[in-house]
Parts: C-alpha cells; structure tokens; sequence
C-alpha cells in the first residue's frame, strides 16, 4: 500500500465532526478537549493531593493539637499525596494535558493519528482515578504503606489500607498504564509522522521534544510499573511468593516464603526513576519555549538542548538503583550507580546554562508566565544541586531517611514543575480561551507561590542537617533533635498553609478571565511558533482551516538582524519577510542616551 | 535524508521547504505500522522485564523447578501453523488474489484459539497434577508468563475477528489489507516471545 504523507492527502484525515453536545464536549475526538480535560481532571486530583499534603503538614507542624489526624490517617495522607502528585497529577498534566494540546497545534496537524484511541485514553485515565478516590471510601480507607508501596509490609496487617486500599492503589495503576500506553502511542506516532510539510524534527519547538522523549520513556518505564503491580497483585490475592518472603506477623507466620522484596524495589525504581524525567522533561521543553518568547531570543544552543533531553532519557534508565543505597549492594554496584547519576549532572547543566544564556542580553519581557519561568530556574539549581550531595552513596547514606530527601525532590520534582505548570498555563492561556488574565494577580500570585514554596522547602533542608526522620507520625522527645526543630516545623506548616491558600489567586484569575476577561489578541506575546498562527483563536475544531500550515522555519526566530519585527512566524517564508527599511530601522531603534 | 541527518541539521541555517526536508513522516510507512512496532517494543519491554524477574527468583532457595508438560511442544505446533496461515493470507492480499483468502485467514483465527484451548488444558494437567499457582514461585511464573501470552494473542484475535466480520460482511481484501499485515507481523512476535518463553522455562 502506497504511503502518501499527510499534507499531501487529497482529503487529509477525515475529521470526527461532533454533531451533540455529548461529541462536542463529553466523549469528544478532537486533541484541544481531550488535553483540556486530562488537564482538569489532573488539576482536580492535584487540589486532593495539596489538601492531603495540609493534613499531614498540620499534623507535623502542631502535633498536640490536631486530633483528626491519627498515624494511620497520616501514613495514607502520605501516601496518597505522593502517587497522586506524581503520577495521577504531573504526568497525566503535562503529557496527557498539554502533550495533547500542543502536539498537533505545534506540528500544523488537524489532530492526533487515532482520535478514538486518544478520546479512550482519557476515559480511561478517568476510570483510574475513580478507582484510587474509591479507596478513601472502603473499609480501611486507602493504602498507607508509602507512595513507593514496597513489600512486605505494603500488605502486613499493621499498614493502614493493607486489604482493600492496596488492591485499588494496584488495579488503578495498572489501569493507569493502559491509559498512559493509548495516549502516549498517540503521541510518539502523531510526532513522527504527522508533520506538517516543512516541519523537519529539528523545527519542532522544544516543547515537542520535551514530551516526545517523555513519552518514550514513559512508554518504556510504566511496563515496570505494571509488571510490579500484577506481581503484588497474585501475591496479595492468589498467595504467590514473588515479593514476599516468609515473614511473621502479629507473632504467627504468614503462608509466604522465599519471595524478594528487593525484586520489587528493582522495579518500581526501574519504573520509578524515569518517571521523574517523564515529569521534568515536558517542564524542560515548556520552559524553553516560554524563556525563548518572553526574552525575545532564539533558545541558546537549540541542538545541545535537543540531544540533552534524549541524552537525559537515555541516561534516566540506568541510574535506578541510586534509589536504593539504604537497601543494600554491592559496594560495586553503589559506584556504577553513583557514577551514572552524577553523569545525568552534566546535560541537566548544560540545559540549565542555556536557559541562562537565552536570558542574557534578551529583551526580556517580565510578564507573569516569564516571572514563573525564571523562577523555575532557581528552584531548579536548587533542588538539582542537593541531588549531587544525594548520588553519591556515602552522603546519601546519613541523610537517605531525612528531611534533606524531601526537601530535595520536592524542590527538583515538586516546585520546579509546577512552576513550569504556571508559566504555561499563563503563557498559553489567551490561546486556549481567547481571553487575557489578569497580569498583576498572576504577578501576586506568582510571589506567594515562590516565596512560599522557598520557605517551606528550604528550612527541611537544615531538618534533615539535624537528623530528623522522614515519614515519622510525630517526633515525641528524641534527645539529638533540639527543641527548635519543632518551631521551625511549625513555620514550614504555616508557610504550607499560605501557599496552598495563595493557588485561590490562580483559581480566580483563569476563571474570572473565563468570564471576564479581555478578547486575547491571537498571539499576544509575539510568539513565532505554529499554535499561535491558527487562523482561529481558541482554534476550532480542525485547527487550521482549509489549508494545512506549511513551516519555512525554525520555532526560534526572534529579533532576527534586518527584519521589521522582532520576531518571524514559521509560516513566513523567506521572501515575504517584512525588512526594515533605513528609515524604519533608524525609528524602531532604541533612542540613545543622548537623544533623551 | 537520514535520520542521523535530521537530527542533526542546523534549523537556524536553513529556511524554506528545502528539497529533501521532507514533510512526510520520519519513517514512510502508514500510522499504524509505527504504532505496532512501539507496541511490540512495549510487549518485548513487559516479558523482558518478567523474564529477568524470573531469573532473579530463580536464586533463591524455595524454587522448585517445575518440568513443563510435554503438551507444550504440541501447543507450539499450533502457534506455529497460526503463523504460516496467517503469513499465507498476508502474502495473498498484498498480491491483490482472493483465492484461498479465506482458508489462511480463517484458519489462522481458528488454530490460534486451538492454541489458548491447547494452554488452558495445560494449566489443567498442572492443576490436576497438584502444581499449583501458589505452591512454588516456578508454578507462579508458568501460569503468568503462560497466561500473559495468552491474553496478548487475544488482543490479537480482537483485530483478527473485527477483519474477520468485514470480511464476512463482503469487504473486499484490500479494504482489510492492512489489517492483515499488521496482524501477521503482531502474530510472528507472538511467536517469537513463546519461543522465547518455552524456551527459558524448559531449560530452567
């Protein structure tokens, strides 16, 4: 069977024209609704997750005083704080959300390759996370065992959730993975082949790069996820011994024996450390698009930036193990682990550096999506700085079980994402709805959240200094801990409070403007990438009218030296573009010092 | 132009649709071909990654190697003649020919359920002879790597019968034959990852 490319389709895809109000909006095949409703599906879950996150935060922060929380509240607050951020929130909003906005809309396609299976997809992501609420409501509430749920004591009478809390978690997860595997075959396949015409893989904008090398790896790491899960699944249900080895509990032994609990430990990390770039890869590439826009500055060094992302994903499957010093290995194994990692240091760096270096000598443009942006860039150094004290097995070892651990991914994997989140959010806003926000709350909101989220984080680094425990229910007197840790744990909870209560602002903002807001120019930021040139805004069903786009250029061309406007979109070809003229070069020229 | 070339073209350099910039997809082959194969990466990514558990349980000291039925070179048998039907018809529709289309197609359906029968009887002697599930690790990974192929063959069927009904309802082949190929090639894994798994379980 002939192969003809897209563009050159006499009828091009046919389109799933919605004919109800069910089509349009509810069961719809068209990428814009389905990313928006992955996105709030996402955010719904991310709003459980921040308000667990309080609970147990309150719980830390003034132990007497809290009565609702008890420990077993507090294991499963834990819990399910960290699943849902970071599986049921991040990786469903970045790829499931804006994968599926932005890829057909940045490669000039009408939508992804299977629309039904990308409407099944979200359905699906629905169903799963029916699946994990529904554990809130059954006898023993959910699991409690810790978000890396390791075995045995996952399913051990003691762990909070250990009969029904734990087979939901598991059934949900796997559903997960088949949601995640329908959209993210999509993604990978809509990227390689449907293309606009001119849109060769180093014209795609970072953003595409960014979720395509996420979603490979995610379509690589969650079978480990899932084979974990089933695993634990026939030993929890069927009594198999995969993971659970003879073990004895409430003083008589169970009917395991011989399983390795080690075994799941290697595949949940297998799964589990890829997943952290399945998170911050998509924020890479958001983020460069953002900096590159708002400082009116081609992206530094487009290619490095490109092949960091690939190298990071390659490099992302064989660091695992750094996860699990505190387990026991063999001294060799902890080097080759600890080597791997800080390698992982150098693309990470050279990214970070570039972004630095977009910035420099930019005219930089401080909107609230750039203020988000270049916050990230801090909480990034950050969190990436205390993540080279933790690769390396001798200073992990002390500091594993601590608040430093917390402090650290929280910053890297927590904050730094979100941050990103914000800045795209804010960015493609006026895009997406057709109105503005209103710039100065985003601005207030933008400092409660980064002030904030700095003193909440940075004051568990010096916790975690001193040695207090992570996942301790409460403290009680412990002789090392000074009596001063509990005030600054009181002042983390207070600056928790602040922050969660400062997302109102954001809440308000995107849906006042819903309403409110001023008619959005069609690409108010002078963006040069193809979703800001629909003829369309928000574009419609189809995105691009009759014709497809066709590209003549990269994403990146701004300020470009002779042309009238500071920025070319990719649809320009070369000789339509507007030149400044003497004159004009000379009025558009920033006014001397002397001349004011 | 290669893919080692694109991804390392210099997009600030070049403008223009360029001869050779192509705009059709990085490989030239149809949506669903690319899919499959990510698919069957994912598929080979799943069993690796049981097969490697597999070996790691099989260190400790509690495994008690299980002899696999002889049954399974007869289910072998039939997984095969699956393939060669299936391949059969494939080589039928990309000829355009219609005569014994009918014969392969339907014959590879029909032994690769033979071949999900042929296994659930044998999970059936093993009951019977008091293997059973949670008895040893080994048991455990037979009925699952055993019960995991399975299930991927009737995913395939899911295709096989929807091509199937099509066909039944006056389709005409080349309105099927992609559906064909891609079967055939998914059915050729399929084998190969029983191949695989036969032969890891008998020599362990």
């Amino acid at each position: 069977m002939a192969y003809v490319p897209l563009a050159d389709q006499d009828q091009e895809m046919e389109m799933h024209h919605p004919h109800t109000w069910v089509e349009k909006y509810v069961f719809s095949q068209d990428h814009k609704v389905i990313g928006v409703q992955y996105g709030g599906l996402a955010v719904f879950t991310g709003i459980i997750g921040l308000a667990l996150s309080l609970l147990f935060r309150l719980q830390l922060g003034f132990p007497e005083s809290v009565d609702f929380v008890d420990p077993n509240f507090y294991y499963q607050a834990v819990t399910m704080h960290g699943m849902i951020m970071v599986v049921y929130f991040l990786t469903a909003l970045f790829l499931g959300g804006f994968g599926n906005y932005m890829i057909p809309l940045m490669l000039g396609a009408r939508d992804m390759v299977f629309p039904f299976l990308n409407m099944m997809s979200v359905w699906t992501f629905f169903i799963s996370v029916v699946i994990l609420m529904s554990s809130f409501f059954v006898s023993g509430g959910p699991t409690g065992a810790g978000w890396t749920l390791y075995p045995p004591q996952t399913t051990m009478a003691g762990t909070p959730g250990h009969d029904a809390g734990i087979i939901l978690m598991l059934v949900s997860l796997a559903v997960f993975v088949v949601a995640f595997t329908m959209g993210g075959l999509n993604y990978v396949v809509t990227i390689l082949q449907y293309r606009c015409r001119g849109m060769t893989l180093m014209r795609m904008p970072l953003t595409i790069w960014g979720v395509f090398v996420a979603t490979v790896l995610g379509l690589f790491a969650f079978p480990a996820l899932l084979v974990a899960c089933i695993m634990m699944m026939f030993d929890t249900l069927l009594g198999t011994s995969f993971f659970m080895p003879a073990v004895i509990e409430a003083g008589s032994p169970l009917d395991y024996e011989g399983g390795s609990p080690i075994l799941f430990q290697h595949l949940f990390w297998f799964f589990g450390h890829p997943e952290v770039y399945i998170v911050a890869l998509p924020a890479f590439g958001l983020v460069s698009d953002v900096l590159s826009v708002h400082a009116r500055k081609n992206i530094f060094g487009y290619r490095m930036m490109v092949w960091a992302i690939i190298a990071i994903g390659g490099l992302s499957f064989i660091v695992w193990a750094h996860h699990m010093y505190v387990s026991g290995m063999n001294p060799y194994f902890g080097f080759f682990f600890a080597t791997t990692t800080l390698i992982i240091a150098v693309p990470t760096a050279l990214k970070v550096y570039n972004w630095i270096f977009t910035l420099w000598e930019g005219d930089i443009r401080l909107n609230a999506p750039m203020y988000f942006a270049i916050g990230f860039i801090f909480t990034f150094i950050h969190g990436g700085l205390t993540g080279l004290f933790l690769g390396n097995v001798v200073v992990d070892l002390p500091l594993s079980d601590t608040y430093f651990v917390v402090a650290h991914f929280h910053l890297v994997m927590g904050v730094s994402p979100i941050l990103v989140l914000f800045a795209a959010i804010y960015h493609w806003f006026p895009k997406v709805s057709g109105r503005m926000f209103n710039e100065k709350l985003a601005k207030v909101h933008f400092w409660f959240t980064f002030l904030g989220a700095y003193s909440i984080f940075l004051p568990l680094h010096y916790l975690g200094f001193l040695g207090v425990p992570r996942r301790y229910y409460a403290l009680g007197n412990t002789d090392f801990i000074p009596l001063s840790a509990q005030d600054l744990n009181s002042t983390v909870t207070v600056a928790a409070l602040i922050v969660a209560a400062s997302q109102i602002l954001f809440f308000v903002n995107i849906i006042g403007s819903l309403k409110w807001g001023k008619k959005a120019d069609p690409n108010p930021w002078g963006a040069a990438s193809l979703e800001w040139q629909t003829p369309d805004t928000p574009p419609v069903h189809g995105n691009w009218g009759d014709k497809l786009p066709t590209v003549y250029r990269w994403a990146y061309d701004y300020s470009v030296p002779g042309a009238a406007e500071d920025y070319i979109p990719q649809t320009v070809p070369e000789n339509e573009v507007i030149t400044a003229s003497d004159d004009n070069f000379e009025t558009n020229k920033d006014p001397s010092p002397a001349a004011i | 132009m290669s893919l080692f070339e694109q991804v390392t073209d210099k997009p600030w350099e070049r403008k223009g649709v360029i001869g050779g910039l192509s705009p059709e997809g990085t490989f030239k082959t149809q949506a669903e071909r690319v899919a499959l194969i990510f698919f069957l990466i994912i598929a080979s990514v799943v069993f690796s990654l049981f097969l490697v558990s597999y070996y790691i349980r099989m260190e400790l000291p509690d495994w008690e190697p299980l002899s696999e039925p002889a049954q399974l070179w007869f289910n072998t048998g039939l997984l095969v003649a699956s393939s060669i039907l299936f391949q059969w018809a494939r080589n039928i529709v990309v000829r355009n020919g219609k005569s014994n289309l009918y014969t392969s197609f339907f014959g590879a359906g029909i032994f690769a359920i033979l071949f999900i029968i042929a296994q659930l009887v044998s999970w059936s002697y093993l009951q019977a002879g008091g293997f059973y599930l949670s008895s040893n690790p080994a048991n455990a990974f037979y009925y699952l790597l055993t019960g995991l192929h399975a299930l991927h063959l009737v995913g395939g069927l899911w295709f096989w019968s929807k091509s199937a009904i099509r066909l039944i309802s006056g389709g005409e082949p080349k309105d099927i034959r992609l559906s064909i190929e891609l079967c055939t090639i998914y059915w050729h894994f399929l084998l190969l990852v029983w191949i695989a798994v036969f032969a890891i379980l008998s020599n362990t």
